[in-house]
């Protein structure tokens, strides 16, 4: 079975874009673990991620995680305690080994955190400066695609007329969305998402749950969340972590109904 | 009850004795200005901001303390710039750079924080020395580096407090855009520190411009106002200091002048650098 996924994978590479034929899995990690000293806080993980589906990572507290996120994107390189090692497949590139320019593995994922953090310049440079750091200078090319995403994030309207205000004139919510929107215009695959909602108000929250619905047909989504419901409404694939380690996963549905161990049990009683 | 009570009597006191010294403090400052004002008053006039020591002026004859005031400013400008140039650089390398080295980072902090605590005098000879190693007179460039000497560790330690206090979030926001960590440093820490960074320069401006011991033996002292970095400088710290010591009433009192033109330069680049600092934090991340 893995052995035949694989030769697709070659075969779609091989002759064309893997747009054609892409393989299931935009995201698959092997034998991952990662170290804080004596600390073990990611074990052996084995994990797939399925394209264009919104994977759910639940779990307590400190389970690990925020830092599988982290490994995805490589921001673990800012944590010097951090050891990292096995394999991680983004499409066919496995990004711990890999010379590829970590810039650009990057620009492959967007990032939403729990609380905004756009960037101290307007809400027009938030969304443009991915564009420029991708070399592009064509003026209308860059107001079109900010117009584009943040259309796509559903601020255009609220926005179009103030494109030069400072970002943090926008509420949270808005913000969140604007984040969203600079991720998006560097053109990502994947979005990982930490949860993106703990420091909005239900409203926005319902926003960027709704924005992740249609979003998915384009990108694939990697959601943290501790908030069950939200688990419920938006998994496609849902994986439960406890101590650094993956104790269940499959569809959303069968293991909210059946959970198979006494971990995921309690977590689902009295997790929330 | 009675417990209850107590509480509120230590809130009450811990309120008026924190504001007690809070406005204290500020009362020292009213004061210090009152005074040099009410003794500097009687000298201070327009030819004390526009001319030079004329013949007899340590005497009580005409002319005005302008050689100082220029070549205090030619002094703190100059070692400003050097400051800004050396610790720009340093302090983002310190957190961006070696993010990941702490222990580093503490180490270089801890250099730095010692190299603050020097005593200017000591920046002085130093500065002193490094001119006769390289064979060169009193002047305003010798001033100027032993100077920025001086209020370089203010200036690298105050811009790595700015930077540190911005939020990792940022930064890991900015790199996950696929900004490399030089984009980082220049395009989004430099433009969220930037408040923080005038007030730091101002700083270093204001303990350059006011201090006297480093300038002692480097800059010299001359009437003239300096049109060469290897003439000689007046500073007003000095101007301050040798009026003072006359014996003649006329001139202890331009000393007093001399005190509030500093202290008037001093609170105008305040507040200049406030003004700044709050027009260019509108887009900051709060």
């Amino acid at each position: 079975m893995f052995i035949a996924e694989e030769k697709t994978i070659t075969a779609s590479t091989g002759f064309s874009d893997s747009h054609e034929n892409p393989a299931k899995h935009i995201v698959r990690i092997k034998n991952l673990n990662v170290h804080a000293g004596e600390h073990h806080i990611l074990k052996n993980v084995d994990l797939e991620i399925p394209r264009n589906k919104i994977t759910v990572l639940l779990g307590p507290s400190g389970c690990g995680k925020t830092t599988m996120l982290k490994c995805m994107n490589k921001l673990t390189d800012l944590y010097r305690e951090l050891e990292v090692s096995g394999n991680i497949f983004i499409e066919k590139d496995d990004i711990l080994n890999t010379t590829t320019n970590i810039a650009s593995i990057r620009q492959k994922m967007g990032l939403l955190s729990q609380r905004p953090y756009p960037l101290p310049v307007s809400i027009y440079k938030n969304v443009s400066y991915g564009l420029k750091l991708k070399g592009v200078r064509d003026r209308k090319l860059i107001d079109f695609s900010v117009e584009k995403h943040l259309r796509e994030v559903g601020l255009w309207e609220e926005v179009k007329n103030r494109l030069n205000a400072p970002a943090t004139s926008l509420s949270i919510g808005q913000q969140q969305r604007l984040c969203l929107a600079r991720g998006l215009a560097v053109k990502p695959s994947i979005i990982l998402a930490d949860e993106p909602t703990s420091a909005l108000d239900p409203i926005s929250s319902k926003i960027i749950e709704n924005l992740f619905k249609d979003l998915k047909k384009h990108y694939t989504i990697i959601l943290v969340t501790h908030v069950l419901r939200q688990a419920i409404r938006l998994a496609d694939h849902a994986i439960f972590m406890i101590d650094g380690e993956i104790i269940e996963q499959g569809d959303p549905e069968e293991l909210f109904k059946n959970p198979q161990t006494e971990g995921l049990r309690a977590y689902l009683v009295d997790g929330n | 009850m009675k417990i209850r009570k107590i509480k509120i009597l230590e809130e009450k006191f811990f309120v008026v004795l924190s504001g007690f010294m809070a406005y204290s403090l500020i009362a020292v400052l009213a004061f210090i200005i009152l005074v040099i004002f009410v003794k500097g008053f009687g000298a201070l006039n327009l030819d004390m901001i526009m001319k030079t020591p004329k013949g007899g002026y340590y005497y009580g004859g005409e002319g005005g303390v302008l050689n100082a005031i220029m070549g205090s400013l030619y002094i703190a400008f100059g070692a400003s710039l050097i400051a800004i140039l050396i610790g720009m650089p340093a302090a983002l390398y310190i957190n961006v750079q070696l993010i990941r080295y702490r222990r580093t980072q503490n180490t270089i902090r801890y250099f730095l924080d010692a190299l603050w605590g020097i005593p200017s005098i000591v920046y002085g000879a130093f500065g002193f020395t490094l001119m006769l190693f390289f064979g060169m007179n009193a002047s305003l460039l010798a001033g100027i580096i032993t100077v920025a000497l001086l209020i370089s560790p203010i200036m690298v330690r105050t811009f790595d407090e700015v930077l540190s206090t911005i939020p990792k979030g940022l930064h890991e926001a900015t790199l996950a855009l696929g900004f490399t960590r030089t984009e980082t440093a220049f395009k989004v820490m430099l433009k969220q520190g930037f408040s923080g960074f005038i007030t730091a320069i101002l700083l270093s401006f204001g303990r350059g411009i006011g201090d006297a011991a480093s300038v002692l033996f480097t800059a010299g002292y001359t009437d003239n106002i300096p049109v060469n970095l290897d003439e000689p400088a007046a500073t007003l710290p000095l101007a301050i200091f040798f009026q003072l010591g006359s014996p003649i009433p006329e001139v202890r009192e331009r000393a007093f002048a001399s005190a509030v033109i500093l202290t008037v330069i001093i609170l105008i680049i305040s507040l200049g650098a406030r003004y700044l600092s709050k027009r260019y934090s509108r887009t900051n991340l709060k």
